[in-house]
């Protein structure tokens, strides 16, 4: 749970585009160790967070703070070296690499290797390369046996959709990160592909050892992961707590459900 | 076909089905057996021996052409096939490098810098160009970038022709730059290590040691964190960069490099020409590069080097008639094989078309004797082909010239038939493509170059979208 400096800290962040505020004045934090979902109906600036976070777009005021420092103004290459990764609720992979080659394209950032010591395959270049396959190798068999062996070698692109689903969390996990953040990781899975999903995000952080901020829409989900919940709508913050206080916040109701439905329920 | 969404049998099941099938699958599967190294040592030998099997001036000079070309691409490779860059103003750095290389080995500013000193020179000045004109990557993408870089292509040339009378401030007299139209003539020939590279055939071992040299640290480079990177974000840029890629410093690094091949490239040119002009640097030359790469597959360094001998090499066999009549049926013959499946009735379709033949030479003959009493142009395939093409004694270019139109019109029909329509439409169509070539085509070895080269590339890519060697890609759905 939280210790007494949390892993990342958002502190009054605001973003507009062109008049429209899609972020006011949040403020978020997530301890080290801790899954945090985020919840919240279409357009509640779930996505617009993660893209904050990563340096997609800045804060138009606020502060980010990732380990006590401010990554607000850095480019999303020196972010995600810091350690925070993500996934794509649409999702991103190279699909003209191989399945193996997603993973080590992520580990770009803390490799060292120059072009031409790779190119004139000094040792050390040799030794580099031995490591980051053996870690692509290492990420991929964390989901067992669907994405190895022939899978490995095979392009993105002949993967199945949950297939695919799992290569980005592999790929996020390949650039060694202490903050993963996953979004919508369960979206257009089937019930058995969800229940694992459930079960994967509890292992990510037993055994990888990482923080995890999560947006999900399925509620069996955020239920079966949470440590807390964080309820979103209109980019402004309308309930965090436990998934039973938020569950049934009359606030977070309103949003999802309107405000007739909302009074006649409670 | 769109791809995406296959799952993982589906493919599989392509790929196998597609690779044990045909009379070649034995040749391509021992080839795979064989590796990389192996196949490289041997393309080198092959290479390696061609000057002494040749004491054809003429024949060494088009293998310097076709290296020339093979390392342009493999430069041009980086940018785009690599990188995802769509780089038009490649042919500048070309063009850059070999009058960076006259400025400083020629007497036209009587600067002689040995060469040893001169052409890290040319590539650092190249790099540098690169990277200042991979600036504008970082925020155009695609058709823009495209059509900003064509710009720098064009106002290189322009910059060749006008730069030869500079006015400068502190200068009474004009400087000349460029020598303009005229160019630069009287470069020096280049000498390494104490050895001078007069001729031809000197170069070329030059052009081999640096080809071979290129290629193994290309292929070294694409599978290392830069070429994955490289990769990454040509697959999407985004979240390559999310994923710790600095997307725009790779961007550059591939400019500058792409630069500086094609700078050492210019050099060497320059050298072998003694002569830089700006009319060698013109688009003309930048289509001919890309077709080269296109045509071998982007993305493959072995593709690269395939494309260029296919693009360097083809038209100079097709500059003497007798040639190019055996590569134009050779070339028909080919495209029947691939088109026509299974081969109970290629068989049927070539019976066909020889027996169609043979029945309208009669035919011409009985209804219009002077139909016939032309001549084809001679060579060995003429005994045959007199008597199975008819060439009519007189206004052959007319009769040529509706051929051809016909035989247009008659491909498209083609292409909207199927089934047995499509064959009994086939089989007059290849009749009419010999008599075009019989009548009009032969007569005239430059058109015909273009036409048929051309036809090679239409061919080519319907048959292949993703080139010789290429690996067949799937769009990124974003």
């Amino acid at each position: 749970m939280s210790s007494e400096r949390p892993l990342l800290e958002l502190r009054g962040v605001s973003k507009s585009f062109g008049g429209l505020a899609v972020m006011t004045r949040l403020d978020l934090h997530v301890g080290e160790g801790e899954i945090v979902s985020v919840i919240g109906p279409n357009g509640a600036g779930k996505t617009t967070l993660f893209n904050l976070v990563t340096g997609i777009y800045a804060p138009d005021s606020g502060e980010i703070l990732f380990d006590g420092k401010t990554i607000v103004g850095l480019e999303p290459h020196r972010i995600a070296q810091l350690g925070i990764a993500r996934t794509f609720q649409t999702l991103r992979l190279f699909l003209n690499m191989t399945v193996k080659e997603n993973v080590k394209a992520a580990t770009y950032g803390h490799t060292k290797a120059r072009w031409w010591q790779s190119a004139l395959r000094t040792p050390a270049a040799r030794r580099e390369e031995r490591e980051v396959e053996a870690l692509a190798e290492e990420r991929l068999a964390f989901f067992g046996k669907r994405l190895v062996g022939y899978r490995m070698d095979q392009p993105a692109y002949s993967l199945s959709y949950a297939n695919r689903r799992r290569l980005e969390i592999a790929r996020a996990t390949g650039t060694m990160p202490r903050l993963l953040l996953l979004d919508e990781p369960a979206a257009g899975m089937n019930p058995v592909e969800t229940h694992e999903i459930t079960e994967l995000i509890g292992r990510l952080r037993e055994e990888g050892g990482y923080t995890i901020l999560v947006i999900e829409h399925d509620m069996h989900v955020v239920e079966g992961i949470s440590d807390r919940v964080v309820a979103l709508d209109h980019g402004e913050k309308i309930a965090e707590g436990s998934f039973d206080q938020v569950a049934t916040d009359p606030r977070v109701v309103e949003a999802y459900l309107g405000a007739q439905a909302a009074s006649e329920g409670a | 076909m769109p791809r995406i969404g296959t799952d993982e049998w589906v493919s599989e099941q392509e790929l196998r089905t597609e690779y044990y099938r045909g009379l070649t699958a034995p040749a391509r599967r021992a080839f795979d057996r064989v590796g990389p190294g192996p196949r490289f040592f041997a393309f080198l030998a092959i290479c390696a021996l061609f000057p002494f099997l040749t004491d054809s001036a003429f024949l060494i000079r088009v293998g310097v052409n076709v290296m020339l070309f093979a390392l342009l691409a493999l430069g041009l490779n980086i940018v785009v096939g690599w990188a995802g860059l769509l780089d038009l103003g490649y042919v500048a750095f070309y063009g850059f490098g070999a009058y960076m290389y006259a400025w400083i080995s020629s007497a036209h500013f009587d600067v002689h810098l040995p060469t040893e000193l001169a052409i890290p020179i040319v590539v650092a000045a190249s790099a540098c160009l690169g990277l200042l004109l991979g600036l504008p990557s970082w925020r155009l993408v695609g058709d823009y970038l495209a059509i900003t870089t064509l710009f720098f292509a064009q106002i290189f040339v322009e910059l060749a022709l006008n730069l030869d009378r500079v006015n400068l401030p502190w200068r009474d007299e004009p400087l000349d730059l460029t020598g303009g139209p005229n160019g630069i003539p009287g470069i020096d020939r280049m000498s390494l290590f104490g050895i001078q590279l007069d001729d031809v055939r000197d170069y070329y071992f030059l052009l081999l040691i640096l080809l071979a040299l290129i290629v193994v640290g290309l292929f070294y480079l694409n599978d290392s964190r830069t070429g994955r990177g490289w990769r990454a974000s040509r697959e999407d840029p985004l979240a390559a960069e999310l994923m710790t890629t600095p997307v725009n410093r790779l961007k550059l690094l591939a400019f500058a490099m792409g630069a500086a091949i094609a700078g050492l490239t210019g050099s060497i040119f320059a050298a072998v020409q003694t002569g830089v002009f700006p009319q060698n640097f013109e688009v003309t030359l930048l289509i001919m590069i890309y077709a080269a790469l296109i045509l071998g597959g982007a993305g493959s360094i072995s593709g690269a080097v395939l494309g260029a001998i296919v693009v360097a090499a083809v038209p100079e066999i097709l500059r003497t008639p007798e040639n190019a009549r055996w590569l134009f049926y050779c070339a028909l013959v080919l495209a029947l094989l691939v088109a026509v499946r299974p081969w109970t009735r290629l068989a049927v379709v070539a019976g066909a078309v020889v027996g169609f033949g043979f029945v309208v030479h009669a035919l011409v003959g009985w209804l219009w004797p002077a139909g016939v009493e032309g001549e084809t142009s001679g060579g060995t395939l003429a005994g045959v082909l007199d008597s199975w093409v008819f060439v009519p004694a007189e206004s052959q270019d007319t009769v040529g010239n509706v051929a051809f139109v016909l035989l247009v019109a008659a491909v498209l029909w083609l292409t909207t038939l199927r089934g047995n329509a499509r064959i009994a439409v086939l089989v007059p169509t290849i009749y009419l493509a010999a008599f075009v070539w019989e009548n009009r085509l032969v007569e005239q070895p430059s058109v015909t170059r273009q036409l048929l080269f051309g036809a090679i590339l239409v061919a080519m890519m319907t048959t292949r979208p993703q080139g010789l060697l290429g690996t067949p890609r799937v769009e990124n759905p974003i």
